[in-house]
């Protein structure tokens, strides 16, 4: 038993500071991004969600150049890029994705730049794989408090705006009708997926962090028929991606002879997207009694 | 400028504008943005990957995004399409991420793979790439009836016995060739600035699609010809100078469309007023 126990779990998993911090990071970051993320993939926001994970990016990289922590460049430039694609927030879907297209494109072109930048003026070695694929054993004890602060606040504004929102994301008509003003909801509700993704650029990496966001929820969708459930079933998904994720990277120290281990942001995705080719699995859908995917049952919003 | 290596980076980098101008227009015109940003970043884990074993990095790429089109457009015939972009794109990176932390170059390896190094080709890369730019293009010539119907009313091409899926699934393995030979000059993230940017200008430009796919091949060129002059000018990175003309290609063709509608409005008022 003890043996099965150490080879799960390396040695000084437990008592390890930056895989505390890791953990108990990864599990707001977790929660949050697949509470919005339910929401994102009903709008069939997917894209949106994923291009500012880019305009993050160039927050991110720009907050390094000038030397401020990369958290706030994330939260920051997400902020300003859902802005900017509200404001062109074209109606039909087919030019909403090309607006999103067009942020985005613009975004890792400063990106670009600014990684550039940060890599020629020496400041910051390894300026660009921490932005974009993230590492979440290093995250320092200062920023903790941030990403519970952030974390807070987004999960606050999502329970203040959620029922408005659920009605206006899946039938805009009725959510009119009824004197919902939609646009308002989708600009607040767009403020609190530019805070997740912040946080999640900063556990997972900007590039990555679409994979939380996305993941999880579409898994839950697939597998619940109830919202309550759905958001549970999420969340419990996304946190237990990170963690085991977390704890993998941890013992792959340990796996060859080399003494570095695989990046975290990997088995993180690599689960997230194992948990949902596993949701779309007859067997699973035989006993969760659904007898189709239920994200194509998801009433298509109106755009 | 127009010396030595640099006659590469003119040469390789206008056949890559040609086939972006080309492809991007139907990319715009189908709507497939999101496909033609995640392909290209399933390019980006076949050439770290390939990077590592010691293989030619133009079999990985190729290898890899046509897997990713693949992937996309088999598993999005059951789930929600953008959902499963947006996950085989992560997949691809993450895979990227490890096989570039395996390998020793890591930092300037991720770099020039994400946002190119159109100034380092070299010219035995440049066969290979017009080889498979003419293979893109001529694809695109022989699918172009049943491409243009299937995207731009559905309904009938169906009717007329054209297959949407398997359209979907040929145009997706275009864009996969598109991005493998593209990935290694312009970078995974900026091929998509180029494939969209100046054919949705084009396209609010003109209507008549011969017209709107020579003016977005030209857009292109002019984009990619001016940005490798101001990088290397300037000395920074390419990809910059091509996603910044880009986006101003489409802000202008924007402004250009609004312009003609607007004018066409006045006039159909005019002539009401008149008559």
């Amino acid at each position: 038993m003890h043996q099965l126990y150490t080879a799960v779990f390396e040695p000084g998993f437990f008592s390890s500071e930056p895989v505390r911090v890791a953990l108990g990071v990864g599990a707001m970051v977790a929660i949050v991004s697949a509470l919005v993320g339910v929401f994102t993939v009903i709008r069939g926001q997917s894209f949106g969600g994923h291009a500012l994970t880019d305009v993050a990016t160039a927050g991110g990289s720009g907050a390094l150049l000038v030397g401020m922590s990369p958290l706030s460049g994330f939260v920051l430039g997400g902020v300003l890029g859902a802005g900017a694609m509200e404001m062109i927030g074209v109606r039909r879907a087919r030019g909403r994705d090309l607006a999103t297209g067009i942020v985005l494109g613009a975004a890792t072109g400063v990106a670009a730049l600014f990684l550039y930048l940060d890599t020629t003026s020496g400041a910051t070695t390894g300026a660009t794989q921490q932005i974009l694929f993230g590492s979440i054993f290093v995250i320092d004890g200062s920023t903790v408090h941030y990403v519970e602060g952030f974390g807070s606040l987004a999960l606050v504004l999502l329970g203040f705006i959620y029922r408005p929102l659920l009605l206006s994301s899946i039938n805009t008509d009725i959510a009119r009708a009824r004197g919902i003003s939609v646009r308002l909801v989708g600009t607040l509700y767009m403020l609190v997926l530019a805070l997740s993704v912040g946080l999640s650029s900063l556990a997972i990496g900007t590039i990555l962090s679409t994979a939380l966001l996305i993941g999880p929820a579409a898994a839950a969708l697939r597998l619940t028929k109830r919202m309550g459930w759905t958001l549970a079933v999420a969340a419990s998904i996304g946190v237990g991606a990170t963690w085991i994720g977390v704890l993998l990277a941890y013992d792959s120290y340990y796996w060859g002879s080399s003494g570095n281990g695989w990046p975290v942001s990997f088995f993180i995705v690599g689960l997230v997207f194992l948990a949902y080719l596993a949701s779309g699995l007859p067997v699973v859908r035989a006993v969760t009694g659904r007898r189709m995917p239920s994200d194509l049952n998801v009433p298509v919003v109106e755009r | 400028m127009f010396t030595g290596f640099m006659i590469n980076a003119w040469t390789i980098a206008t056949i890559v504008a040609v086939v972006a101008g080309v492809v991007g227009f139907f990319v715009v015109l189908r709507g497939s943005a999101f496909p033609a940003h995640a392909i290209p970043n399933g390019a980006f884990a076949g050439a770290a990957g390939a990077n590592l074993v010691g293989l030619n990095t133009l079999l990985g790429l190729a290898v890899f995004s046509v897997l990713a089109a693949l992937g996309i457009g088999s598993l999005g015939r059951r789930g929600r399409h953008d959902v499963v972009t947006a996950l085989a794109l992560v997949m691809m990176l993450a895979l990227g991420a490890l096989f570039l932390s395996r390998s020793t170059q890591y930092e300037p390896e991720i770099f020039s793979l994400l946002f190119g190094e159109v100034l380092g080709v070299s010219s035995t890369e440049i066969l290979p790439v017009a080889l498979l730019g003419l293979v893109c293009i001529g694809s695109i010539a022989a699918l172009y009836r049943p491409l243009m119907l299937s995207s731009v009313v559905p309904e009938i091409a169906e009717a007329k016995g054209v297959r949407g899926h398997r359209m979907e699934s040929c145009f997706l393995l275009v864009i996969a060739l598109a991005t493998a030979m593209t990935v290694p000059v312009v970078g995974a993230l900026l091929i998509f600035s180029l494939m969209i940017g100046p054919p949705a200008a084009a396209r609010s430009v003109t209507d008549r699609p011969l017209v709107a796919i020579a003016l977005s091949v030209a857009l292109a060129l002019s984009t990619v010809w001016i940005a490798i002059a101001s990088s290397y000018i300037t000395n920074w990175p390419v990809g910059f100078f091509v996603s910044a003309f880009s986006a101003f290609c489409y802000v202008m063709g924007r402004a250009l469309g609004a312009l003609r509608r607007s004018r066409f409005a006045l006039r159909t008022q005019i002539a009401t007023v008149a008559g």
